[in-house]
């Protein structure tokens, strides 16, 4: 309540009439729905933390901190470990990220520097678009159109290019079928760059013109100002953005779950099949009845999850200090 | 080459990486759009919208998904964003401090956390306390969903209202009630409404949060004690069968969501766009 204004105690003279009082009370209401809905706003995260460790702690009894580390999937033993989906989950994010920053950064340079004004807003409109289409489409569209194009096209030619080098010749090797880790990461890369070129277009029109301009004024060309001034200047709001669009990639669930494979193992090749966190849960559930020990796995698996995604969005939020993404 | 000219044709070669890479980006676009319109529509037709999800070999439809994905989603929203409405104008108005910074941090949190976590979580309270899967807990699951949406947009359009304005209605007597809800909500009520409709086309599209909660019914239900057909699950349940017939229905269900969720975010920028950001 410390948050209360001065000002907002307006009617409390003694010779307050009584249609001054019901006033006044009413405004006492009003105030307290408001406080009450934001308490509430507190409340759920609460709650929501405290469901899941419930729910995934006879799991972690169980297994102990060997959880996270064991690969074995086994509802027949009962044996859960969840190093397959944290590494199918690490690995999709991580080349999601290494495709979507590149290509996020150079969407932004078109949008702010290079492309002409009035054409900026109907492009940027038509980015954001991308950014709204649910997941299950890009999910439907990944594992009926671009799975295949992926076992025919692309990943034939990248295991003649990098095939016979050692060590990297290991991450395209096995048999092309379209989807697996690879294709997973590449879907997960084309939903989360429009959301991250979006920040990175607000975080660029939010650097001082004065700046750029000093710099044209030196001679500067337009992609030395942007190399020179616009990026460092936004340096650290745009890691934050990458962190942002990293938590989006960490818990994406359908896009995933349609193209990933869902084969409980980890294998060198990115062809390979593999499970993630989220398409574990989406996948595993029907099959996990209540009070059986694969839901608390699953419960812990989802745990964990929010762990990791609460850290990633907490050092974003943290260093995106503007409040920017909308 | 002198050293100009390399420094100039450094710049048209990073120009027209960018370039192509935002032409990349429309042509993702066009062809989902493309995908999606071109098998939706050979599998659309005016039965899907009047019957519902049957066996194969019965030319089924889509109504009961239909209805029960409106249904889910009116509720949800009836429950969210008055809640939303209320902080949202909490942070905006009185919103300083710890406690404040905290809602608007977690707020944060709840918007970008996965949404297969709420799934999981509307499960543990609802759905295995109350013994079933229900379309209620799938109202109350995408409820979850709407809320930080709707907090983050109130917060944000009552901030661009001119503080002259609060000013204005307090030298008139008015009490902090009156300022919010006859000068405040009013002036702010376009961006607002913006912030619902985005949040309304969040909903829809979600799937994972409603596969713990509402499952998904293959006939009709009105019964908000009892599993729920949503468009989202009938499409992911559709996609993944061996039936064509399914399959080809999935890609209706498709067009629909697509079209219905980009028209909404088109109509919220027509609504903010006359007022613009600055206003």
């Amino acid at each position: 309540m410390t948050a209360t204004s001065p000002n907002f105690d307006v009617s409390t003279s003694s010779s307050a009439s009584s249609a001054l009082t019901s006033k006044h009370l009413k405004d006492k209401l009003f105030h307290w729905g408001l406080y009450g809905a934001a308490a509430f706003v507190l409340v759920l995260l609460g709650a929501i933390i405290v469901l899941l460790f419930k729910g995934g702690f006879p799991a972690l009894q169980a297994f102990g901190l060997g959880f996270f580390v064991s690969a074995e999937w086994n509802p027949v033993t009962e044996q859960y470990g969840a190093a397959v989906m944290l590494y199918g989950t690490l690995v999709t994010s991580v080349i999601a990220m290494l495709l979507a920053f590149p290509a996020s950064l150079g969407i932004a340079l078109f949008l702010t520097e290079v492309a002409p004004v009035p054409m900026r807003r109907t492009i940027g409109t038509a980015v954001q678009l991308l950014a709204a289409v649910p997941s299950i489409i890009f999910g439907m569209w990944g594992f009926f159109i671009v799975s295949p194009l992926m076992a025919t096209w692309v990943q034939p030619v990248l295991q003649a290019i990098f095939g016979p080098i050692p060590l990297i010749g290991e991450l395209f090797s096995g048999a092309p079928a379209g989807t697996g880790i690879l294709t997973a990461g590449l879907i997960l890369a084309l939903m989360i760059m429009p959301f991250i070129t979006a920040m990175f277009v607000e975080i660029f029109n939010s650097v001082p013109p004065v700046l750029k301009e000093a710099a044209y004024g030196i001679g500067a060309t337009t992609t030395e100002v942007f190399k020179a001034v616009t990026v460092p200047y936004g340096r650290t709001a745009l890691v934050g953005a990458v962190m942002l669009g990293l938590g989006r990639a960490l818990g994406e669930t359908m896009a995933v779950t349609f193209v990933i494979g869902n084969a409980n193992r980890i294998k060198a090749s990115l062809y390979a099949p593999g499970a993630s966190i989220a398409s574990t849960i989406a996948n595993e559930f029907p099959e996990a009845g209540p009070g059986s020990m694969k839901l608390h796995a699953l419960l812990e698996l989802g745990l964990a999850l929010f762990v990791i995604s609460f850290v990633v969005l907490a050092l974003a939020r943290w260093l995106v200090r503007t409040r920017i993404e909308g | 080459m002198t050293r100009l000219e390399r420094r100039l044709l450094t710049d048209r070669i990073w120009r027209m990486i960018a370039t192509t890479l935002a032409a990349l980006a429309i042509v993702l676009l066009a062809w989902i759009l493309w995908t999606v319109f071109y098998r939706g529509a050979t599998a659309l037709s005016f039965s899907v919208f009047t019957t519902p999800t049957m066996p194969p070999g019965r030319h089924g439809g889509l109504a009961n998904a239909i209805v029960g994905t409106l249904i889910q989603v009116f509720l949800g929203l009836i429950i969210a964003a008055p809640v939303g409405l209320y902080a949202g104008t909490y942070l905006s108005e009185l919103g300083r401090g710890k406690f404040a910074d905290a809602v608007r941090f977690v707020n944060d949190v709840l918007l970008s956390a996965p949404s297969i976590l709420i799934g999981l979580f509307v499960y543990e309270l609802l759905v295995k306390t109350t013994g079933g899967f229900s379309g209620f807990s799938g109202a109350i699951a995408l409820a979850v969903l709407i809320l930080p949406v709707v907090v983050r947009a109130t917060e944000d359009m009552l901030r661009l209202v001119p503080g002259s304005l609060r000013e204005a209605a307090f030298a008139l007597g008015a009490t902090r009630a009156q300022v919010v809800t006859s000068v405040l909500w009013r002036a702010a009520r376009a961006g607002i409404a913006t912030g619902i409709l985005l949040a309304i086309a969040r909903a829809a599209g979600e799937t994972a949060p409603l596969l713990f909660t509402s499952l998904g019914n293959l006939s009709w239900s009105f019964d908000l004690t009892a599993p729920m057909a949503s468009l989202p699950v009938t499409i992911y349940q559709y996609a993944g069968s061996p039936f064509d017939e399914w399959v080809a229905l999935a890609w209706a269900g498709a067009l629909m969501i697509t079209v219905g969720v980009l028209l909404l975010n088109i109509v919220s920028r027509l609504v903010l766009a006359p007022r613009g950001k600055a206003s």
